[in-house]
């Protein structure tokens, strides 16, 4: 884990997994929320403006603000701080607004 | 699942659900509890079934004794459905929820809406930027991931909450940079005149002078009487800059944790058109009821923080008396009551004391207030000097409030910005109209859809 984080494990040696973020393989806490899992693991932003382009971070924690929304395995807008971290999760910044391409990843389910 | 309609639902399992759901099933009904989360306690008893001894030595008593609330809750024989994201509320009282990706829809007899408090948006400069939290997150990442700040760090605002989270930081051997308050150091006795009847709830009180006692004792630099707050930094936050003693001053910081206070989450409740009171006293919207909790629905109650503030204890006894009311017990609730008119007692000086101040509340035109859309208070006065009357135009004016937040985070600070600019009162200017979704849903997920089979009466 960088040591950019924001947060660290309370625990000295805590169970994590490997992630995908961006496309770059990334080992983060287990047993946590996406978007703790992220906060503890160096990523400093998940998300940019629809309407700017401004970065945006996990804010609230409690599913209220959405500002943690990133895109999980072609699935756009997933609050990261209402979804639990699982090893193989291939993870994206939402960038703007839901691609509408997702189309093809619903049809396909 | 049975489709047959349930004596109660309740949406929620915070300290309001729980103790409605043991009190209902003393009584014979059939409970179903609907929550977000993946095990019961809300936000305040978060994971208190799952955290080990360390955690618990560092999240306190107050913390601890959501334990048996919770191993009693789920003992007590209501059918329990946790990560369930509720998207709509009839006033039928239909509940249709998402749960593990699937819609599903139950009918009830009685409703309740415990579903809690989330923190006041606290719109100053810079509280967009990546390293500004609410101190809720940072204790909801010590409660429910055992995370804790690897950061230089300060907390800012004011509130029980912000210095519970400093004590909690130094039980975990954390350094704070700096607690800036913006409440001063002669508020308490102010405050304690203007509200003399809260000695009843000294208890309370005591607790929260034993924190600030705890902070002054570890050496925390607390800065008293802060304002014009600011954070410094475009990509990540770098400062935060704030006027104490006359004087401008910047404490660098990568970690930003803000707070002032918590509102009513009453996002159901505006979307099931029930009538709603600006509270002067606590600054928000809060949904009107009897004395039972009952709304201007019947059949539909509210109980806990997502009525109005009152912490745990007056959420839990809101909870149980609610569904004396609902099981047709409303001669046993003497007991309930009275405890209720003691654990109220402190509140009118917790609201006076940890006031929001207007400037943190009511934003300069550069700053940012609706997150999701880039709105500033600036682009609102605009729509205003438009003609725009009240929050829902915002929307037609500018998107504000349409974002995927759908107005929680900007909703309070719109109101009052709107009636500031008019000079009429938050009564007047009103909030949004919410409407379902609630919480994003698909197509797919709405067409598979299971009906009830009962109608609704």
């Amino acid at each position: 884990m960088s040591a950019d984080c924001l947060f660290r494990p309370l625990a000295s040696n805590p169970h994590t997994v490997q992630i995908e973020f961006e496309g770059t393989s990334l080992s983060v806490p287990g047993d946590v929320s996406l978007a703790a899992a992220l906060l503890a693991s160096g990523i400093r932003h998940t998300r940019e403006s629809a309407v700017n382009g401004r970065p945006g971070a996990p804010y609230c924690m409690m599913g209220v603000c959405f500002e943690c929304l990133v895109e999980v395995d072609g699935h756009a807008n997933v609050q990261a701080c209402l979804v639990p971290v699982r090893p193989g999760l291939r993870v994206r910044r939402q960038r703007g607004a839901a691609d509408l391409a997702l189309r093809e990843v619903c049809a396909d389910e | 699942m049975s489709n047959a309609a349930i004596d109660l639902i309740i949406i929620g399992a915070g300290p309001a659900g729980m103790g409605a759901a043991l009190e209902a099933r003393a009584h014979g009904m059939s409970v179903a509890v609907l929550d977000k989360q993946a095990s019961p306690g809300g936000q305040i008893y978060r994971q208190v079934l799952e955290a080990d001894a360390r955690r618990r030595a560092v999240l306190g008593d107050d913390y601890n004794v959501g334990a048996k609330l919770a191993a009693d809750f789920l003992q007590c024989g209501a059918r329990y459905l946790p990560n369930a994201a509720i998207w709509q509320v009839t006033p039928q009282r239909q509940v249709h929820y998402l749960i593990e990706g699937r819609a599903e829809v139950l009918q009830a007899r009685h409703l309740l809406i415990a579903t809690g408090a989330f923190e006041r948006p606290m719109p100053i400069p810079g509280w967009t930027v990546p390293g500004v939290m609410t101190a809720g997150a940072g204790q909801i990442l010590l409660k429910s991931a055992a995370l804790v700040p690897a950061c230089p760090l300060v907390l800012a605002g004011c509130g029980p909450l912000l210095y519970l989270l400093a004590v909690q930081y130094l039980r975990a051997g954390i350094a704070i940079e700096a607690l800036v308050d913006t409440s001063k150091r002669g508020d308490l006795l102010r405050a304690w005149r203007m509200a003399p009847a809260a000695l009843r709830g000294w208890r309370d009180l005591l607790k929260g002078l034993g924190l600030l006692a705890e902070l002054k004792r570890a050496g925390i630099r607390h800065v008293r009487g802060a304002c014009n707050l600011e954070v410094e930094g475009t990509d990540r936050a770098r400062a935060l800059v704030f006027d104490s003693e006359g004087q401008r001053q910047r404490i660098p910081a990568e970690l930003i944790l803000l707070h002032q206070g918590v509102v009513p989450n009453t996002q159901i409740s505006w979307s099931l058109r029930l009538e709603h009171n600006w509270s002067e006293q606590q600054l928000c919207w809060v949904a009107r009821r009897d004395a039972w909790g009952e709304t201007s629905v019947p059949g539909i109650f509210i109980a806990g923080d997502s009525g109005a503030i009152g912490g745990a204890g007056v959420a839990r006894l809101e909870g149980r008396l609610a569904a004396l009311a609902m099981a047709g017990q409303s001669a046993q609730a003497r007991p309930v009551q009275q405890a209720l008119h003691r654990a109220r007692a402190a509140r009118p000086l917790l609201d006076a004391l940890y006031r929001a101040p207007p400037g943190h509340r009511i934003p300069a035109d550069d700053v940012t207030v609706c997150r999701c859309e880039e709105v500033s208070a600036g682009d609102i006065r605009r729509y205003v000097d438009l003609g725009c009357l009240g929050p829902n135009q915002t929307k037609a004016f500018g998107r504000c409030g349409m974002g995927p937040c759908q107005g929680r985070q900007c909703g309070l600070s719109v109101t009052e910005i709107i009636a500031g600019h008019r000079q009429v009162t938050p009564a007047e200017v009103g909030y949004y109209r919410i409407r379902s979704p609630l919480k994003p849903i698909t197509l797919a997920q709405l067409a598979g859809e299971t009906l009830p089979v009962e109608e609704p009466s």
